[in-house]
């Protein structure tokens, strides 16, 4: 296995709070990577490390061997793809937001439309008026637009129902199989029984192996 | 009759100045009879504004009086200039860097519009044009920019996970911003350019009323207050234009992330 992202002694510090403390990771390529921890212990800074929307205090990252610090980072961010948390679609229609992405025919939106499961019909729906599963999977597509070759979900699932929720943890395994890495931070401990290849539990911005993971991963979730 | 003393110039006079603040008198009024609380804000307002006016009177006979080098005019731009972007600091402190950003704005569109104006021969320069000129587009500029700055504040930070998802998708820190920059500048403008509409129809501006009260003919004060009121146009469009995209390059480090922001409380 090689490595796509690996994170070398990463601190990063807000103010007085240390949100990671000396970070040591490989994050393996074409694998389903979970980031699981209590909330506040630093999953999501981790994750926004690997697009360059955070950068460390002190320590390295790098993508496929080369330090992030010194990408494009507009290049990189094309390469590296990210879902938020909350379905964040812009103003307008789902073809207005695929366009954002990438400008292109109907025939290329329709595509990745269809990769994600919704229908062409609705490019032309307003972004407000899907729904929070649809809006989810309009932000999937709008990211695949640009061929990533990793996707960063940042507890894309905390708004959505139970259906929405197993829809898109399917569609992230279906990216693996298609070859891309995914890092997917996740609170639900359920949710990462069923989707983690690899499990990373942080603690208090610190990354836990061994009893303690294992004792936080038994817990109910 | 103390206003028969002032004549049909528009010359009002000491007593006209005294009678006027019977206005004065029945705005206390109207505070008092619904308690406001204002009196005090009123009479206070009141005296500033005659004090203040008074000593840019008399600062203006200087500047204005034959021999006078036109430097001091332009120096007293530079004052009105140095002032406002003060006042622009004060009233939105939230701004990260809010001086430097209101001097460039107010600066160039200062320049820039008065260049237009003389440079097009549309007035002369002259003492007489130039502080009152720079004093209409700086004066109209400052709610303007200040509206624009936290406009583009405001914008940035509550649809940050939008401006975030637009920075993820490869967008350069200018692309991501630009909607929202949009949206700032269009708020900051409409007052203008819904003032610009109703001119003539709701109200009489004050370059004109001025030169009527005066005793222009109303058609050469009407082509006066046309030629100021693009002026100010104008100049509210270059402020705030300069004032939001200059702010928003700076709510951006190099590297394409925007930073962490402060809302007004």
């Amino acid at each position: 296995m090689t490595a796509v992202f690996e994170f070398e002694h990463v601190r990063v510090r807000f103010d007085e709070h240390e949100a990671l403390r000396g970070i040591g990771l490989a994050i393996e390529d074409r694998r389903v990577t979970v980031l699981t921890g209590p909330s506040g212990s630093g999953k999501t800074t981790l994750l926004r490390l690997c697009n360059r929307l955070e950068v460390p205090t002190s320590g390295r990252v790098t993508f496929r061997g080369t330090d992030l610090s010194s990408l494009d980072p507009l290049g990189l961010r094309k390469r590296v793809g990210m879902v938020f948390q909350r379905p964040a679609l812009f103003a307008g229609t789902v073809r207005d937001n695929l366009a954002a992405a990438l400008p292109a025919e109907d025939s290329i939106y329709e595509e990745v439309l269809a990769r994600v499961g919704l229908q062409s019909a609705s490019l032309d729906n307003l972004g407000d008026t899907l729904s929070g599963g649809e809006a989810q999977r309009a932000c999937l597509a709008r990211t695949l637009l640009t061929d990533p070759e990793v996707l960063l979900m940042d507890e894309p699932t905390s708004s959505l129902d139970e259906r929405a929720t197993r829809i898109l943890e399917e569609l992230a395994t279906d990216l693996v199989r298609q070859g891309l890495t995914v890092v997917w931070v996740s609170h639900d401990l359920a949710q990462v029984r069923r989707i983690a290849e690899e499990t990373v539990v942080l603690i208090d911005g610190s990354i836990v192996t061994g009893e303690p993971a294992s004792r936080y991963l038994a817990r109910d979730s | 009759m103390i206003l028969a003393a002032s004549g049909t110039s528009g010359y009002v006079g000491w007593l006209g100045l005294l009678a006027s603040l019977s206005l004065v008198g029945l705005a206390v009024a109207i505070s008092l009879w619904q308690q406001l609380g204002l009196e005090g804000s009123l009479l206070w307002a009141s005296v500033r504004a005659i004090v203040q006016l008074l000593a840019v009177g008399a600062l203006l006979a200087v500047v204005l009086s034959p021999h006078v080098p036109l430097l001091l005019s332009w120096l007293w731009v530079g004052f009105m200039v140095l002032f406002a972007a003060e006042t622009i600091r004060r009233r939105a402190p939230e701004i990260p860097g809010a001086r430097r950003l209101a001097l460039t704005s107010l600066g160039l569109a200062t320049a820039l519009t008065l260049a237009l104006l003389f440079g097009l021969g549309i007035f002369p320069v002259d003492a007489r044009t130039v502080v009152p000129l720079a004093g209409m587009v700086v004066g109209n500029s400052l709610t303007a920019t200040v509206v624009a700055a936290r406009r583009v504040v405001g914008e940035l930070s509550d649809k940050r996970a939008e401006v975030e998802a637009r920075l993820a998708l490869g967008h350069s820190s200018h692309d991501a911003a630009r909607p929202y920059v949009r949206d700032a500048l269009r708020t900051a403008m409409i007052t203008q350019i819904e003032s610009t509409k109703a001119v003539g129809l709701v109200f009489l501006p004050g370059a004109m009323t001025g030169l009527i009260l005066a005793g222009e003919k109303p058609i050469d004060a009407v082509l006066v207050q046309a030629a100021v009121m693009f002026l100010i146009l104008g100049a509210v469009a270059t402020t705030a234009t300069t004032m939001a995209l200059t702010l928003a390059r700076r709510l951006f480090t190099a590297d394409h992330r925007l930073v962490r922001l402060a809302r007004r409380a």
